[in-house]
């Protein structure tokens, strides 16, 4: 994906089991809700958490974290 | 089971329903409305956009905007669109695409044909939950350039979000996935698939022969046309009436002895008769059109409690917030529809519909919240009451229709 393209997170929710694992690499970022599914702050990812925010999406067990260019069509 | 009747002329002249609540074959459709003809698909997109048609499925989507991104994502893939008619109208409380594809089925096939043809697919279904048998011998009746196959949906809330329909007629199970990229890109089979309301293809068939400025006679000029409504009126068979957009609710719901008007079904949201009095038949909160009148001496906390237990009963209960959310904000309303203490279950109640508003593969969770929102608002009051013990209800007889409820 274009590197320049403001990039959001994106979480399917289908596939989310609440592992956690997303919020302690972003803590900025994500918190977790009372059942433990995370709560993400809907802005545009800054280009210093990028890479961390990479590693969020390949280390969630159920690939449920993505990354999304901003502004994507529902 | 009440039945559904038709008053078709009572708002306007009929557009969709075929009068005297007849149903209409072939012969006597195209006695009425005249032969299909097809035109060239480019000069049907333009009438479309010219006639501002939006969906009728309850999320009131330009149509012209659907069929361009699936014909766009066709040309970018390389791939025929299926196009599918949804029929599944799994809302309990609507009745109007069962009542439409009853009497003018040869209205929404000739719509199905079109879309078809304005986004070049390759492959046409139609789905419903009832009547299946019956659509099919309409369908032997005709002569499609494109042959459609009838669809039979289980029974349930959410058998109609597209998703999930695109899932089952796929092959897989009719849950909800996750929208990107949407099913108008990739659906079934992960081809481009337009997923259109059966109302929606109707108006479009009556949009190709009559054109734009004929469409845009009734209705207001931002929300042109008409549509159809299921109205439920205490005392009172359940109706299937047309009616432009516009209309003052009033007119279609006697509002005296009325407390609270529900308008757009279970996703939708409560308001007061008062202001139920003041308001017109806006697509923009109308869902896929029904109207529920709460009469005085009922209590619509408890109304609502049966509802939101229906709701998250029906949740996929794939996504972790809709299904932590729903059965606690269900069971919250429960207490909150007992008259007596409620201690800080008006707080959670909100928190949760906080956490799970936006939080979900399909809008399930946000139209619950809707609801959930407009009854502490709009019964404020009857919340209350109750938290001191009383309820100003003299009526406990359940009144909105809710499928295999328990007792």
């Amino acid at each position: 994906m274009d590197q320049k393209t403001p990039q959001k997170i994106d979480i399917d929710w289908t596939a989310c089991q609440g592992h956690g694992l997303c919020a302690e690499l972003l803590p900025d970022h994500i918190t977790l809700d009372e059942w433990g599914y995370p709560l993400v702050d809907g802005g545009s990812i800054p280009p210093r958490i990028l890479k961390r925010a990479r590693r969020a999406a390949s280390d969630c067990p159920v690939l449920a974290l993505k990354l999304t260019a901003r502004g994507a069509p529902l | 089971m009440t039945t559904t009747t038709t008053f078709t002329d009572v708002y306007m002249s009929p557009r969709l329903l075929a009068p005297g609540g007849t149903a209409a074959d072939l012969s006597t459709h195209e006695l009425r409305y005249g032969p299909l003809s097809y035109g060239d698909p480019d000069t049907l997109l333009r009438t479309v956009a010219e006639s501002g048609l939006t969906g009728r499925g309850g999320a009131a989507f330009p149509t012209y905007r659907k069929l361009v991104a699936v014909a766009d994502a066709s040309r970018r893939t390389g791939r025929a669109p299926v196009v599918v008619a949804n029929g599944a109208e799994g809302e309990p409380a609507s009745r109007k695409d069962k009542t439409l594809l009853r009497l003018s089925p040869h209205l929404v096939l000739d719509g199905l044909q079109l879309a078809a043809r304005a986004v070049g697919a390759g492959e046409a279904h139609l789905a419903v939950e009832d009547g299946a048998s019956y659509l099919e011998s309409a369908l032997a009746q005709r002569n499609d350039p494109l042959p459609v196959q009838v669809i039979r949906l289980p029974k349930r809330f959410l058998s109609g979000q597209a998703s999930a329909l695109a899932q089952y007629v796929s092959g897989n199970a009719p849950l909800p996935r996750h929208q990107h990229p949407p099913v108008r890109e990739r659906g079934v089979r992960k081809a481009p698939t337009l997923v259109q309301n059966v109302e929606t293809l109707a108006h479009l068939a009556l949009v190709a022969r009559y054109g734009a400025d004929w469409f845009r006679s009734a209705g207001t000029p931002t929300q042109p046309g008409s549509t159809l409504c299921t109205l439920h009126v205490p005392g009172r068979e359940v109706r299937v009436v047309e009616a432009p957009f516009g209309l003052p609710l009033n007119r279609l719901l006697p509002l005296e002895g009325t407390s609270a008007v529900l308008v757009g079904g279970y996703h939708g949201t409560w308001i007061p008769a008062a202001e139920a009095a003041q308001r017109t038949l806006d697509a923009g909160d109308l869902g896929a059109g029904v109207l529920a009148a709460l009469p005085t001496d009922r209590c619509g906390v408890t109304e609502t409690a049966r509802v939101l237990r229906y709701l998250a009963l029906q949740s996929a209960g794939q996504c972790g917030p809709c299904l932590n959310g729903l059965p606690r904000i269900a069971s919250a309303f429960q207490t909150l529809a007992t008259p007596g203490p409620q201690a800080n279950t008006r707080q959670d109640v909100a928190r949760w519909s906080g956490l799970v508003e936006g939080r979900g593969a399909c809008h399930h969770p946000d139209g619950t919240v809707r609801l959930v929102r407009s009854a502490l608002t709009t019964f404020a009051a009857e919340l209350d009451t109750h938290a001191r013990g009383l309820c100003t209800a003299s009526d406990a007889t359940p009144l909105l229709p809710i499928p295999n409820e328990a007792h």
